[in-house]
């Protein structure tokens, strides 16, 4: 019985303290994280719309339209067609980032290099530039007159060679590329050196090749790494927002609506239809962007 | 270098620093190749950035007459009264407005972050397991999509367009609670806990004095984490503030490209400017990134 009235005295003290120091960062997580969904789920059902007044005037109220934000989400072309670009822009650029940062993590990791120091401090450097920066940086690269690079390179369909509609997408790519290709490398560092040795040398005793032991320990060893680098690549690349909208400062024909981001926020600032067809279209972007990695996530599941 | 160790006691040949054996090193032609590899990757890495110093010393005419990766006239002078023009003389304060979103989110965050880290680590709490799986969903969240619900919240609130529409969100970092939840479980000793409360020791005493103290290197991590990522938010500030003396270094150069022709030079200083600040904090700091992601990425 005392016992018992111990342990419970015991446990409410670890619930009490346990809450205390949980509970700043909690509270914080349901205004920045959990309120903002339900908010947005709450007025995408609601539109502003003209006309409540008996005369057909009158200041325009917020009405509850049901599905009809949604609908017009989804019905809205420009919505898939910025869908495509991201989609086309993670289906090479993703791919590229993480293969390069694991090939260069590999070769750090390897006996080829002897002071890794040194290149992953130069591979990471990219990192501490903000993105916005980075894209203001290339843009500027990417202008013939003042390019150090693209000086010579032909016009395409009239607009400078990176700067055209073909090959913008690569442009912005490389943008994102450049910036997280040594972050994702220093991930893949790190799960490297939490391999332990021993195994390495027990293939080594085995007779096994560097070759062999890259392609048939560390790349094995590292998928847990690779599988989160690509889903925090997933989610990102759907947000693509900074890239698109520095260049369209300076490739004009960029629409405003280049990407599902881009598109939201403009919906949000016409203000047309109130907050909730911008509420609509990013829950929209939230489902794809869950269902995209959960089929990432699966497929490679099943690879595995 | 252990295996070097290993060569030695077992009478092999001796060799190289940092390699194993002779008989299983690679050749000398292939480390040579490896490293003029590296070379081209660290230029594709460099070289954007260089171009950045020197362009940044130009005056219009020159960037476009002449060759991008030579110094010109050395117009920082000029470039610097531009850009000051330009931005009404506020660019200093936007750089300022960066480091103080950026260190009192960052200082803030951390202490929330590492407190509730250490809560699901060590305390054994009703609804402990929900707390944790909301959270390692926020870790998998769109961020950027809840910026736009958060804008309408602070809308109402009236919030938008203070320092707090960049304060309150940038606090927030999943990443912060998941790295000080595994820092907590594997480098504070439960029965250190225990010989406080034994001595008498209250709970936040312990906290305070003991626990942060074995959570130093998470802690730089955490700050370095969350000071990067409010520094480069762009979108946040982009929505929340339109105030021009509020405004971060980011959001005040991308105002000053877009909505105006500025000297592209001019631009360019403001963005070297902008990133210096960031640079030396992590160099200065660098190892500490690594081991932080290092738990990070073992968990993962």
């Amino acid at each position: 019985m005392a016992g018992k009235k111990r342990t419970s005295r015991q446990a409410r003290h670890q619930a009490v303290t346990g809450w205390a120091f949980a509970l700043p960062f909690f509270l914080l997580f349901i205004v920045v994280f959990m309120a903002p969904i339900a908010v947005s789920v709450y007025k995408a059902f609601y539109k502003l719309q003209a006309g409540g007044g008996l005369y057909g005037g009158g200041e325009p109220t917020n009405q509850f339209v049901g599905f009809q934000n949604f609908v017009d989400a989804a019905s809205n072309p420009g919505f898939w067609t910025g869908m495509l670009h991201v989609i086309a822009f993670g289906a090479f650029q993703i791919p590229i980032m993480i293969l390069g940062a694991l090939a260069l993590a590999l070769l750090l990791d390897s006996f080829l290099i002897r002071r890794p120091g040194p290149w992953r401090l130069l591979f990471f450097l990219p990192y501490a530039v903000p993105g916005l920066i980075a894209a203001i940086m290339w843009g500027y690269m990417y202008i013939p007159e003042i390019s150090p690079f693209a000086g010579n390179l032909p016009q395409l369909d009239g607009h400078p060679f990176f700067l055209a509609p073909s090959t913008i997408l690569f442009s912005m790519a490389n943008m994102t590329t450049w910036t997280f290709m040594g972050y994702n490398m220093l991930i893949f560092l790190a799960a490297l050196q939490s391999i332990p040795h021993d195994l390495y040398e027990a293939a080594r005793i085995d007779g096994a090749t560097g070759w062999q032991i890259t392609t048939k320990i560390k790349i094995p060893m590292v998928r847990g790494a690779a599988l989160l680098a690509v889903l925090l690549s997933i989610i990102g690349t759907i947000q693509l927002f900074n890239e698109p909208t520095v260049l369209r400062s300076i490739a004009t024909w960029i629409p405003a609506d280049y990407t599902p981001m881009t598109l939201t926020y403009d919906t949000l600032y016409q203000l047309s239809g109130g907050h909730g067809p911008a509420s609509a279209t990013s829950i929209l972007m939230a489902l794809i962007a869950g269902v995209l990695a959960v089929v990432y996530f699966l497929a490679q599941r099943k690879v595995d | 270098m252990t295996a070097k160790a290993e060569g030695a006691r077992r009478g092999f040949r001796e060799s190289i620093e940092g390699l194993p054996p002779r008989s299983i090193a690679p050749t000398k032609t292939a480390r040579v190749l490896t490293n003029v590899l590296l070379g081209f990757v660290a230029l594709y890495f460099l070289l954007p950035i260089a171009w950045m110093v020197i362009a940044s010393s130009k005056s219009n005419h020159d960037l476009v007459t002449t060759p991008g990766f030579a110094f010109a006239d050395l117009n920082w002078g000029l470039n610097w009264a531009s850009l000051m023009q330009w931005t009404g003389d506020l660019f200093p304060r936007w750089v300022l407005n960066s480091l103080f979103y950026s260190t009192t989110a960052a200082v803030v965050g951390t202490l929330i972050s590492v407190a509730c880290g250490y809560a699901l680590a060590k305390f054994a709490f009703p609804g402990r397991k929900m707390l944790l799986g909301t959270i390692m969903t926020g870790l998998l969240m769109p961020v950027a999509l809840l910026t736009i619900p958060l804008y309408m919240m602070f809308h109402g609130m009236g919030l938008v367009d203070t320092v707090w529409a960049i304060l309150i969100p940038s606090m927030v970092s999943p990443f912060g609670v998941f790295l000080g939840n595994v820092y907590a479980t594997s480098s504070v000793p439960t029965e250190l806990l225990e010989a406080a409360r034994i001595d008498g020791a209250g709970e936040f005493r312990i906290f305070f004095t003991m626990v942060l103290r074995l959570l130093a290197p998470a802690m730089v991590t955490i700050f370095l984490f969350i000071f990067v990522a409010t520094w480069n938010n762009f979108l946040l500030p982009l929505m929340m503030i339109s105030k021009p003396e509020l405004k971060p270094v980011t959001l005040g150069l991308y105002g000053m490209m877009s909505y105006f022709s500025p000297d592209k030079g001019a631009v360019i200083l403001g963005a070297l400017l902008g990133v210096v600040p960031l640079v030396i904090l992590f160099l200065v700091l660098q190892r500490f990134w690594q081991s932080g992601l290092a738990a990070g990425a073992v968990k993962g």
